[in-house]
């Protein structure tokens, strides 16, 4: 919903903070997943996060979230799917080119930036290439699979 | 200009210590020379003639060709066939690709290939939105951006592998390219999304049409201030305007295009003579340019008015009597002097 995602690239600093004590919780309880069995875990929380994060970031479900590093605005929202950045093509008015009814993500992406602590940092790092394969997946079980799993 | 050791101009320049391309392009900027780089609008034909004759136009005025990819997201012959048909007849081209048309596996064949046909530049662009050409209806596919386009290019230069890891027996040696915007929100950023374009492997930087100097000079600013002046090339987008009308649609039109005020009431105080205002204004701009620490170069897009490109070099000043190489440059000097 577009207000609701206005909404959370205002409260970014907030959001970011709660998700960072929620993937503490989803890893501190690694053994339990791993319990029940990843897979089995699969459909029910990809269904848990297109819900919620779909609710509050007009979530895509691209499987490699990196909200936490474009200020809580979704860049697969952008017609484009430019994760690295606005493209040269945002209006004056901070408008997208391809929706110009919508504000670019990248321009909202800036604002919520510079609410979270490190925020302006983390907009430097490049993304690399998105895995097409991921769609639909849980990021968040990826994420604690990849924290959880034993040094290669 | 032509360097001591090519022998047959158009053929590949041999790699100095430092330099990544065979090509005369990378070689002028490294040299400190001011580059002037021109964009060639691919035919809405099959006849390679046309592509000729549209180069012919800049014939020892500029130092690089770019051959744009679906510019503006309209269908025209295609950005790598214009480029194998330039480097027939030495000339240098950028080589344009954008993210809006082609997928990973489409785009680093393109380079291979592109290198393999003489190609030295490539400039990597995440691409105009479909909405923008005579194709609305097609299906955009951005299955890279610009960076991480970048980021690939690089790994198959450098790494000598595709992106899924495969090896190369060959790499393409390839000058690496990026667009930006020093004019479009969010503005802060902009300097930013060029340093991040930089760690991906862009080398050069051609910017969008500048028609505002207080914006550049403080974009430029903030390239020094990241330390990114001794990585890349900064070539300023420049473009001479038609008409005061022209302008104002251009400016409500053309995505991402700013054009202050000022500019427009120029043009419609000149009247009649607007078109030469036009002109006059983008020499000031070169030369403008040509004083901002930092900036290498321009990028001078001059579409549907590309015979005024040679007037403007030329009144600008900006090759400081360098003589781009072009095709039978070297024999029309030779007869010039007979002649005297």
């Amino acid at each position: 919903m577009y207000s609701l995602r206005r909404w959370s690239v205002r409260h970014a600093r907030g959001l970011n903070a709660f998700y960072h004590g929620f993937e503490a919780f989803l890893v501190s309880w690694n053994p339990l997943w791993r319990l029940i069995g990843y897979e089995r875990l699969e459909r029910p929380m990809a269904a848990l996060e297109r819900v919620v994060k779909g609710a509050f970031f007009d979530c895509q479900m691209c499987g490699q979230c990196v909200l936490s590093s474009t200020g809580m605005s979704c860049p697969m929202n952008c017609p484009k799917q430019l994760r690295n950045g606005p493209c040269g093509g945002v209006r004056d008015n901070g408008h997208c080119e391809v929706k110009p009814e919508m504000r670019c993500v990248w321009v909202e992406a800036y604002a919520g930036a510079t609410r979270i602590p490190g925020g302006q940092a983390s907009l430097s790092s490049v993304q690399h290439a998105v895995d097409r394969r991921l769609q639909g997946h849980s990021a968040w079980l990826r994420v604690v699979r990849e924290k959880t799993a034993p040094p290669a | 200009m032509k360097f001591d050791d090519e022998p047959v101009p158009g053929y590949p320049l041999p790699i100095l210590p430092g330099h990544t391309s065979p090509g005369r392009l990378e070689r002028v900027l490294r040299a400190g020379q001011f580059a002037i780089t021109t964009e060639l609008a691919p035919p809405d034909s099959a006849d390679p003639q046309e592509v000729y004759d549209r180069a012919r136009i800049f014939d020892g005025c500029v130092d690089a060709i770019n051959a744009t990819d679906g510019s503006g997201a309209h269908c025209h012959m295609g950005s790598l066939a214009v480029c194998a048909l330039l480097t027939r007849l030495g000339y240098a081209p950028v080589m344009q690709i954008s993210c809006r048309d082609r997928n990973r596996i489409a785009m680093q064949g393109d380079i291979l290939g592109g290198a393999a046909m003489g190609v030295c530049n490539v400039l990597c662009l995440s691409g105009d939105g479909v909405q923008a050409g005579d194709h609305p209806q097609a299906k955009p596919v951005f299955d890279l951006d610009a960076v991480t386009l970048l980021e690939t290019a690089r790994t198959l230069r450098d790494e000598h592998r595709f992106l899924s890891g495969r090896k190369i027996s060959f790499a393409p040696r390839v000058f690496l390219g990026a667009a930006a915007n020093p004019f479009a929100a969010p503005v802060e950023f902009r300097a930013q999304r060029v340093a991040k374009k930089v760690a991906a492997g862009a080398q050069f930087i051609q910017t969008q049409y500048c028609y505002d100097m207080p914006v550049l000079r403080e974009f430029m600013r903030r390239i020094e201030d990241l330390g990114l002046l001794e990585k890349v090339f900064v070539l300023v987008g420049v473009g001479p305007l038609r008409a005061a009308s022209t302008a104002e649609w251009m400016r409500r039109n053309v995505p991402g295009l700013h054009i202050p005020d000022a500019i427009i009431k120029r043009l419609a105080d000149a009247g009649p003579n607007a078109a030469q205002e036009g002109r006059k204004l983008c020499v000031e701009l070169i030369q403008e340019l040509r004083e901002v620490r930092g900036v290498s170069g321009v990028h001078i897009m001059a579409y549907r008015q590309e015979q005024s490109v040679r007037e403007i070099v030329e009144r600008s000043g900006a090759l400081a009597g360098r003589v781009p190489w072009y095709p039978g440059r070297d024999n029309s000097i030779a007869e010039t002097r007979i002649a005297q």
